[in-house]
């Protein structure tokens, strides 16, 4: 019934020194689609992939603000997502409440990886089963980091999660050198062109099954979708593509491949 | 504790059980103190008595510290609950500064701290029994801020606490308001030593020996504890 | 470990029939498996060093860090399960936290070590629980003087002159007892402390890493990161050993 004896129990170890339960609830985060995150000097991003049960149903949500300087993307059980982003908001409000001062990126991320780290030792409970890529704006800048179900968070330039984010990341690690300079709109550009890499072969990014999440210098954060969505994927599939190949042709000294749809 | 004019009361505390008694008066406690703004930063002056009742019993006492470089505190009323603040403010800056993420509680955050702190005291009917002067220099200019007992807090270019409110903030508000800009160093000292010589002459919970603290875009000053000359009769 | 595979190693609160508690020395692998963390301790003070192994090329630097100040006089470098560690460093800072509230003043070495122990042990006492894959090297300076403590999984703590642990451990150790730890500078100690880190990082195994340095002096009583010329030449300086020790090799 189980793969081996050492893998029912958070609290248990196996012997070669791993938690297979935490292993297991980090597959759950793969099972939620795409979240795509990015940051320049002077904003960060997320972008991700919606999914919507059916077409008489809407697309589940999976950006949320936590306040004016800080917002979330979410990958895995959006049960658990939302007890976490509550205890976000909360956090962000005693924050402000008691220092009159928008709470530090860093500071809310770890008391999550604490809040995470909990369950993953006491013999009864399950690790959330959530990946979170949080972005905020503070006194010391842009920030992205990204929360896994095991209670480790990291900081990153670039980072995705969910479905085929591998997909995202291979993109990301090719480019993150040119994201501190970008201004805002290419900084999208590249999310979006990111995100695009992880869907199946015949699925397109339109205003429906995708959202945007900007915050930063002067730009309280702010969920983009629908209708106010367009201009932005507009970028995506015209003007800045063929600025894409010609920076590529300039760089790499021959033509680039056209970036097409398949994954 | 037998209440015995206030009958319904007592009736009151017996049948909810479990009566505490609350902080009712201070009992070892600081006179007045004043801060207020100058060309360079803000000024703060504090001296160093502490009385039991009318009784002066300890004259080497310090009611002025640092918080972080740019920021400075100074309490009158009780002291033990003054040296209560202190040690949370010390908890405080530890964890601040293991934080370690480049964020840095400046003097606004420090007065609004303290401010819920002393609000949430008072709301629990147990005050911590204080009149606090916040002084900082923050985003290139002097932060001067109050606190109390109350939960009140305001901001002001001058402040004074106690008996202070009458014998001193005139004097301050007459050389400090609409010239904050022109103080220099030198008149601001001469400002604090010309308060702290007529709250010696009429308050007499007082004590003619004081601290001053300046703190300006270099960081914070405090002063050994020194006195003003006084005149009793010509 | 013949034992594997009997039924006696799924639980914490099973002893082996031999006696071992087979639960503890798994979470061990945890921290066996980590990038070396290191820690020297000389009359001047306290050096901690940490190879911290980079999984991705968009973390940014410098940040993610695996040593930690406790209130201001202490500094813990941990191995193995980061959130684990962060768990106990966590606990270190309540403890000292709660010292202070009651006695006002730091609290001392063996103090706080004996107080770790204690709750890290508590873990490998249930079945509801599981150990902690994570070891915890506590650097402090107090009125006594410099001291380094380790506390393991399963809660033993000792007080080191040198000690290491993670992957590297066994080659770490062999290169600090080769040390006079008794009369060097803090300075050497932290040249030594960043020449270990380069010469036990596994270049075969583990691409990238970064050398987290740290001290805590008698001179400030303060935990920090070491300053940045004297790390840059500490770090200088190893991997200019570690290449002239290639070129022996050659």
């Amino acid at each position: 019934m189980f793969r081996n004896q050492y893998d029912n129990d958070i609290s248990t170890w196996s012997p070669q020194g791993r938690i297979h339960q935490i292993e297991y609830a980090l597959e759950a985060v793969k099972q939620g689609s795409a979240s795509v995150g990015l940051r320049s000097n002077t904003h960060a991003i997320l972008l991700v992939l919606k999914r919507s049960p059916g077409d008489l149903a809407s697309y589940q949500k999976k950006i949320t603000r936590i306040d004016d300087h800080m917002g979330a993307a979410i990958a895995g059980l959006m049960s658990d997502a939302r007890v976490l982003s509550n205890f976000m908001r909360t956090e962000a409000m005693k924050s402000r409440a008691i220092f009159g001062r928008p709470l530090p990126i860093y500071r809310i991320v770890s008391a999550i990886g604490d809040k995470a780290q909990v369950n993953t030792q006491i013999y009864g409970r399950r690790p959330y089963g959530v990946g979170l890529l949080v972005v905020g704006y503070d006194e010391t800048g842009p920030h992205l980091y990204e929360c896994a179900p095991s209670g480790n968070f990291f900081e990153y330039y670039a980072m995705s999660i969910g479905a085929r984010s591998q997909s995202a990341k291979t993109y990301l690690e090719k480019h993150y050198e040119s994201f501190a300079e970008a201004p805002l709109d290419e900084l999208v550009r590249h999310g979006l062109h990111a995100l695009r890499d992880t869907l199946q072969q015949d699925k397109e990014l339109n205003t429906l099954n995708c959202s945007i999440g900007i915050v930063g210098v002067d730009h309280k954060f702010k969920i983009i979708e629908e209708d106010e969505l367009q201009r932005y994927l507009d970028l995506l599939d015209n003007v800045v593509d063929t600025e894409d190949i010609v920076q590529e042709e300039e760089e790499e000294g021959q033509a680039a491949p056209m970036d097409t749809e398949e994954a | 504790m037998n209440f015995d004019n206030n009958n319904n009361n007592n009736n009151f505390y017996e049948s909810v059980g479990n009566v505490t008694k609350q902080t009712t008066r201070p009992i070892v406690t600081g006179t007045s103190i004043i801060g207020f703004k100058y060309r360079d930063g803000i000024m703060i002056a504090a001296d160093n008595l502490a009385s039991y009742g009318s009784l002066a019993r300890f004259k080497s006492v310090e009611r002025i510290f640092p918080v972080g470089e740019f920021t400075c505190i100074a309490g009158s009323g009780d002291l033990s609950d003054f040296q209560y603040i202190k040690h949370l403010l010390e908890s405080l800056m530890i964890k601040e500064n293991y934080i370690d993420d480049g964020h840095v509680l400046t003097a606004p955050h420090i007065h609004e701290y303290l401010t819920q702190i002393l609000y949430g005291r008072r709301s629990k009917l147990n005050p911590l029994w204080n009149s606090l002067i916040i002084g900082g220099f923050h985003d290139g200019e002097g932060y001067l801020g109050y606190a109390d007992l109350l939960g009140t807090a305001h901001k002001s270019s001058t402040i004074a606490t106690g008996l202070g409110t009458q014998l001193m903030h005139p004097l301050l508000r007459k050389s400090v308001e609409g010239r904050e800009n022109e103080v220099t160093e030198e008149e601001a000292i001469e400002i604090v030593n010309d308060c702290m010589r007529v709250s010696y002459y009429r308050d007499a919970r007082s004590l003619n020996k004081f601290q001053r603290a300046k703190i300006t875009a270099k960081g914070f000053e405090i002063t050994e504890p020194y006195s003003v000359d006084v005149v009793w009769h010509e | 470990m013949s034992s594997i595979g009997t039924g006696y190693d799924i639980s914490v609160s099973t002893y082996s029939p031999d006696g071992r508690v087979f639960q503890v020395e798994y979470a061990s692998k945890a921290v066996d498996n980590s990038g070396t963390a290191i820690g020297l301790r000389v009359n001047e003070g306290v050096v901690l060093a940490v190879e911290k192994l980079v999984h991705s090329k968009l973390l940014v630097p410098r940040s993610n860090r695996r040593i930690q100040t406790v209130d201001t006089h202490i500094g813990v470098a941990t191995a193995g399960l980061l959130a684990d560690s962060r768990h106990i460093i966590n606990r270190v800072r309540e403890e000292a936290q709660s010292f202070r509230d009651i006695y006002k003043y730091q609290v001392p070495g063996k103090t706080i070590a004996d107080r770790v122990g204690q709750y890290v042990q508590a873990y490998t006492l249930y079945s509801s629980v599981r150990p902690f894959g994570s070891s915890a090297i506590i650097g402090i300076v107090d009125n006594g003087g410099p001291h380094l403590y380790m506390v393991e999984p399963s809660g033993v703590y000792w007080d080191y002159f040198g000690c290491a642990v993670g992957k590297g451990k066994q080659a770490a150790k062999t290169e600090i007892e080769k040390l006079k730890l008794s009369e060097m500078s803090i300075l050497d100690a932290v040249k030594d402390a960043a020449r270990i880190i380069y010469a036990v990082h596994d270049n075969a195994k583990d691409k990238e890493f970064e050398l987290e340095l740290s001290w805590i002096t008698k001179e400030s009583g303060k935990h920090q990161f070491v300053p940045k010329e004297i790390a840059e030449e500490a770090e200088g300086l190893a991997k200019e050993s570690l290449n002239q020790e290639e070129m022996k090799d050659d």
